[in-house]
């Protein structure tokens, strides 16, 4: 409140120029929309839309030979080749896409009951709890939540003193569906939330229609309901496939195992820039193409 | 239709499963942070505070956890100001592009974070920056712009425009219009907003190891490098139960003032 009071107290010099430039902006709406775009566009096309220009262009530029540093403008195909010829970049980009997939359908399963349980069944007040209680970690500490996974699955960790009466023994720290399981977890919300908001959006009127048809309970949801929820769930699983593709923290810290994040990362690390950039076509482009065709789903007003 | 009484138990049942699975984790992590053995045993054999006091008084945790503040606040500030500025030209104009415009600013967190990250570092490194603070800045700012932006944006589709054009009519200028009507309405929009991206940048590391550089580091990065070295646990499990409070509280506190945050593009 205060500050924004405060500036009626600006000098009248500082005041009449301000004034001047109100009177002459309030004539002309172009005018205050171009002062408006111009920062945030500014950002947003030179540095993201430029460094994916630059990435690009990376994956086509040489290394020199004796520095092993990139040669800009000198340009060649030799990181698409070498990411072509070795077989382990085709098992690594198999099994990241594989997860993903996994991680998808393991979410869309999980998300559903719980999402139904919140949009139909429980009370206005559970509801409002249950929204906050799904949104907290949804938001709050990736890393941490990873490290948590690590130290349950580890050798003598919680899941191994869980199982130990069964006289199983623990997971330790270098099985790949631990990367299933951990990514699942971590983006569950991603899932809940649009189903959520899916259900939440069908009229009653709707289900009751379908009632005095003559419809019993499961036909009325697998014949409304669910065609109804499609969108979002596709919505959701923008999120949890996008996620699972690029993540190179959990397959490292609870599986042991490479994804194509890893890839890039290593190679990064190394100087390797045309290799990381061109393998990173793979995430782009399998990813524009899950958008167009979520666009094409109607996913999009479900975001 | 009304779901019936065994449906609806089911249901029941189902929902608090995976709230429970969603929260065993932080749980089992809290614990720890308390653990009393050096040793990462299930169970801890007691409990105690002495590791909280250890990781106070170590030097590389003060720095990474001053790093991780100054990233954050100016990140947000950064972000805070892009996002207002492009949801009031998309949510108060109408111009060709403007789909464009909010699905470019959706993209730094529509495409996988590696992505973001490569780009970010391959740019800098092409254009000779020297990667630190300010390169993490510049990433953490890019993709917390949609937060505020969404923010915002939520708010003025739901604001009249009536007292707008009363002010207008009633001689005030643009400005003055501007600082006594538009922004007092969009002020807890905002901070929600910004609390959010606080949140969303305090505990980023997808896109920070790239663009941090070796000698910098922020909270997660400690974490990530402590974790390699199992004398440093006990300390790692303080330091993270702190980064998950100063990443849910910021969460909490948006859910309450602002509440537009229903949407989850983050």
């Amino acid at each position: 409140m205060t500050a924004n009071d405060a500036g009626s107290a600006t000098p009248p010099m500082a005041a009449g120029r301000g004034r001047r430039v109100a009177r002459w902006l309030h004539a002309r709406p172009r005018a205050q929309l171009r002062l408006l775009l111009l920062s945030p566009l500014a950002w947003i096309a030179i540095v993201y839309l430029g460094s994916l220009v630059v990435l690009l262009l990376n994956a086509f530029w040489a290394k020199d030979a004796f520095t092993g540093k990139v040669d800009p403008f000198h340009w060649t195909l030799k990181a698409f080749e070498e990411i072509i010829g070795n077989p382990v970049y085709r098992t690594i980009a198999l099994r990241t896409v594989g997860i993903a997939v996994l991680v998808t359908l393991t979410d869309a399963l999980l998300a559903f009951p719980i999402a139904y349980y919140m949009a139909r069944v429980a009370s206005p007040r559970k509801r409002g709890a249950l929204i906050v209680a799904v949104l907290l970690p949804l938001w709050a500490a990736y890393l941490v939540k990873t490290y948590a996974w690590r130290t349950i699955l580890q050798g003598n960790g919680f899941l191994a003193w869980v199982l130990s009466p069964l006289g199983i023994a623990g997971p330790g720290l270098d099985k790949l569906p631990n990367a299933w399981l951990v990514l699942s977890y971590l983006w569950l919300p991603y899932m809940i939330v649009p189903i959520y908001a899916g259900l939440e959006r069908i009229p009653n009127s709707l289900l009751e229609a379908s009632s005095d048809l003559g419809a019993r309970a499961g036909t009325t949801f697998r014949r409304v309901i669910l065609p109804l929820v499609v969108p979002s769930l596709v919505a959701g699983s923008i999120f949890t496939f996008s996620l699972s593709l690029g993540d190179y923290i959990v397959p490292d810290l609870v599986a042991n195992a490479k994804f194509i994040g890893n890839v890039i990362y290593d190679n990064s690390a190394l100087g390797n820039f045309p290799v990381a950039a061109a393998y990173s076509m793979l995430p782009i482009v399998v990813m524009v193409a899950y958008l167009l065709v979520a666009r094409r789903l109607g996913a999009f007003e479900s975001l | 239709m009304v779901e019936s009484g065994w449906v609806r138990s089911v249901l029941r049942i189902a929902a608090g499963l995976v709230i429970g699975f969603l929260y065993l984790p932080l749980v089992i992590l809290a614990i720890y942070a308390f653990n009393e053995s050096r040793l990462m045993t299930w169970p801890p054999p007691g409990l105690t505070l002495h590791w909280f006091g250890e990781a106070a008084a170590n030097p590389a945790i003060r720095d990474a956890f001053l790093n991780s503040m100054l990233a954050a606040t100016t990140a947000t500030a950064i972000a805070l100001v892009l996002g207002t500025l492009a949801a009031l030209a998309v949510q108060r104009y109408a111009f060709f592009g403007r789909d464009t415009i909010s699905f470019m600013l959706v993209l730094p967190i529509a495409l996988p974070g590696v992505i973001t990250g490569i780009a970010l570092q391959t740019t800098f490194k092409t254009l000779g920056v020297n990667l630190g603070l300010i390169t993490i800045i510049v990433g953490h700012a890019t993709f917390c712009v949609v937060v505020a932006y969404n923010n915002v944006v939520a708010r003025l589709r739901r604001l009249s425009r009536t007292p707008e054009e009363a002010s207008a009519d009633l001689g005030a200028d643009t400005w003055m219009t501007f600082r006594r009507i538009t922004l007092p309405g969009l002020r807890t929009a905002m901070l929600s907003g910004a609390l959010l991206a606080f949140a969303l940048s305090f505990d980023e590391i997808i896109v920070t190891l790239f663009t941090a550089g070796a000698g910098t580091q922020t909270i997660p990065i400690w974490i990530f490098t402590a974790i390699q070295r199992p004398t440093e646990l006990p300390v790692v499990n303080v330091v993270a139960l702190v980064l998950m409070a100063v990443s849910v509280i910021p969460v909490y506190l948006a859910q309450r003032i602002g509440g537009e945050t229903a949407g989850i593009v983050r």
